[in-house]
């Protein structure tokens, strides 16, 4: 435990060290041809060498929530955390991208290795590294204030970035996100005029259009009816072609059609585990371990 | 007739019941000593405006409006037969100007606060500091007139010159003479201390109320703290902190003894705020109180009603716009 990371408990407090040293500079997004070419033509371009959680624990204040998970995310893969309530899935989901810190008394330890350099080394910045693993939340929160187009550029804004074509970012990202189709002709509609499917697919076309190289989804659909769930999913699976997707839910059905590995986390009273992790199909036909087939089958959870 | 015929359709619908519901006794009671507290707050404040109406009637019946727009204040002198001429114009023009001095300097100051409170103080200091700045509205006004004449005036005395020195090109930081004593801007400056623990507690209270998923959203978008800040918590509490600048402008204009240590007591409208000529109906009342005879009196009961009948206004608006906030708040 010695090398636990402890994190003020203010609500906002990136650890206060990092957000000093963080530089104000200004990266920009070099060209829009790079991701297109990269969009049209999957693989021609290289992703990054992927996502790396190693020995990851979590706290909150003494609570042990989470005990050392290790788990790959490869490129152009979407990999689906399944287990029941408490298991500390979505705690080690908010861990991959420093969210995890919002909350007063949480700490961590081992190492998230974002494309070979651990996310949680000293000077780094971490509003870097929420650029490069974006995230969609398990309720649909769009910006009230904004409008549609708004939305998916406010973080060009937020992140002080600048885009060289808005218009072509904004109508890719929405198309990516399965949505231009439904708002082209109220772009400057407010953000809380759409369904709730339409705002989720609006906060991943937002996600998107910081060109991250992860997305983490918290059960993105658990507030959505069926047929929303299933045009996010196709999204999903659209999306692998350029970022890795991780996605948490509480639906297996979702895990089987959408992920191509999951993990299974269960908690036995102590800190939740990782007890389990395979290609999906495995994990759904053939599990090793009991307590994943106990799981799986609706036996218990 | 062997076939049941139905029943016209007017005997099928029974009349809609009566629901009587039966409240206890100590339910009653307990109503009872609640609204009464209600209707007591709502009764004193209509019978002070009925005394101020009472008392003022005869001013407005013989100034009639030229009362209001009028700018000279003159008991007259029956002896030697110059008419009484009452009319609270400039005072009335000078506490909207005092107060909207002191506004304009609390509200960024305010707001900086409470952000810096709600988004970069420690947690553990929070308090503390909050604590404080609510102390600063318990300290007595004429302390505070008493300090800014003796403390803060030979100081705001030389920011007004290098201000007039450097923007004197602007009208209002223009002066006639050369004379920064006792200006609307000193005045608005102890004002604006006066109402910076108001609009500070309202402002934090509305930032404290920023939804946290969208807090999250913009962090998870890679925003830095001051950019979250613009895109989430200024557009959420931009209503909130208007409501809350409302209600400091009201507790300003009703200023009295701080202002009557402060402010030069002029019957012109003035605008130039760095020179030594201010009004202020509160503190005019209090100033002329003392040796006011018949008329000059009831001269004052209709100024102090004007005065409650303004900040009433001003209350009623800013109460509107923070019931707006927390409607488009969700």
């Amino acid at each position: 435990m010695s090398d636990v990371m402890e994190f003020e408990g203010n609500k906002d407090n990136i650890s206060t060290k990092a957000y000093l040293e963080e530089a104000v500079s200004q990266p920009e997004i070099s060209s829009l041809a790079s991701v297109a070419s990269h969009h049209s033509a999957p693989g021609s371009q290289p992703l990054g060498t992927g996502l790396e959680a190693r020995g990851v624990h979590a706290w909150f204040g003494k609570h042990h929530a989470l005990a050392d998970v290790n788990l790959d995310f490869p490129a152009g893969t979407v990999t689906a955390l399944i287990g029941p309530s408490g298991c500390g899935k979505s705690t080690f989901l908010r861990t991959l991208n420093r969210m995890h810190e919002f909350i007063p008394g949480a700490a961590m330890a081992g190492e998230v290795l974002l494309d070979g350099k651990d996310i949680y080394e000293p000077g780094t910045d971490v509003t870097k590294i929420r650029l490069k693993v974006g995230m969609v939340f398990q309720k649909p929160n769009p910006f009230p204030s904004m409008t549609i187009a708004e939305n998916v550029l406010a973080g060009l804004k937020l992140a002080q970035l600048k885009a060289v074509n808005k218009d072509d970012l904004l109508e890719e990202c929405l198309h990516r996100a399965g949505l231009w189709n439904e708002v082209k002709d109220r772009l400057k509609a407010h953000g809380g005029s759409l369904s709730g499917g339409q705002q989720q697919r609006l906060c991943i076309a937002r996600a998107l259009a910081v060109k991250p190289e992860v997305l983490l989804m918290d059960e993105p659909c658990s507030a959505l009816d069926p047929g929303s769930t299933l045009k996010i999913e196709e999204t999903v699976r659209q999306l692998i072609e350029s970022v890795i997707v991780v996605i948490v839910t509480h639906n297996m059905q979702q895990a089987a059609r959408v992920s191509d590995y999951t993990g299974f986390f269960l908690s036995d009273g102590g800190p939740g585990q990782l007890i389990e992790t395979a290609p999906t199909s495995e994990i759904f036909s053939r599990p090793k371990d009991p307590r994943t087939e106990a799981y799986v089958t609706g036996r218990f959870g | 007739m062997s076939t049941p015929t139905s029943a016209p359709l007017q005997s099928e619908i029974p009349p809609a019941r009566e629901i009587i519901l039966t409240r206890r006794f100590s339910d009653r009671v307990f109503r009872g000593v609640v609204t009464a507290g209600g209707f007591v707050s709502l009764v004193v404040l209509g019978l002070i405006a009925l005394f101020l109406a009472s008392r003022s009637i005869d001013i407005f019946k013989t100034f009639g409006f030229h009362f209001i727009t009028g700018f000279k204040w003159d008991s007259g002198d029956p002896d030697n037969g110059i008419a009484p001429v009452l009319g609270i114009g400039a005072m009335l023009i000078g506490t909207i100007v005092t107060a909207v001095v002191g506004l304009v300097i609390a509200l960024p100051v305010s707001v900086g606060m409470a952000l810096f409170l709600e988004y970069y103080m420690p947690i553990r200091l929070k308090k503390s500091l909050t604590m404080v700045i609510d102390l600063m509205a318990a300290i007595p006004s004429v302390i505070f007139g008493l300090w800014g004449f003796f403390v803060l005036m030979p100081h705001a005395i030389y920011w007004a010159k290098l201000l007039h020195k450097y923007f004197g090109w602007i009208p209002f930081l223009d002066v006639q003479a050369p004379i920064f004593e006792r200006s609307p801007f000193i005045a608005g400056l102890v004002l604006s201390i006066m109402i910076i623990p108001i609009v500070t507690s309202i402002s934090r209270e509305v930032f404290s109320q920023v939804p946290l998923d969208r807090i999250q959203a913009a962090y998870a978008l890679g925003a830095t703290r001051w950019t979250m800040i613009k895109a989430v918590v200024l557009p959420f509490g931009s209503s909130g902190i208007a409501g809350g600048a409302m209600l400091g402008l009201g507790r300003a204009m009703g200023e009295t003894v701080a202002v009557y240590l402060v402010l030069n007591l002029y019957f012109q409208p003035n605008f130039q705020v760095l020179f030594s000529a201010g009004g202020s109906v509160a503190s005019m009342i209090v100033t002329k109180f003392g040796e006011a005879g018949q008329l000059e009196l009831q001269g004052l009961m209709a100024a102090g009603l004007v005065l409650f009948i303004v900040t009433l206004i001003i209350n009623f608006l800013s109460n509107m716009i923070v019931k707006r906030t927390s409607r488009t708040g969700n």
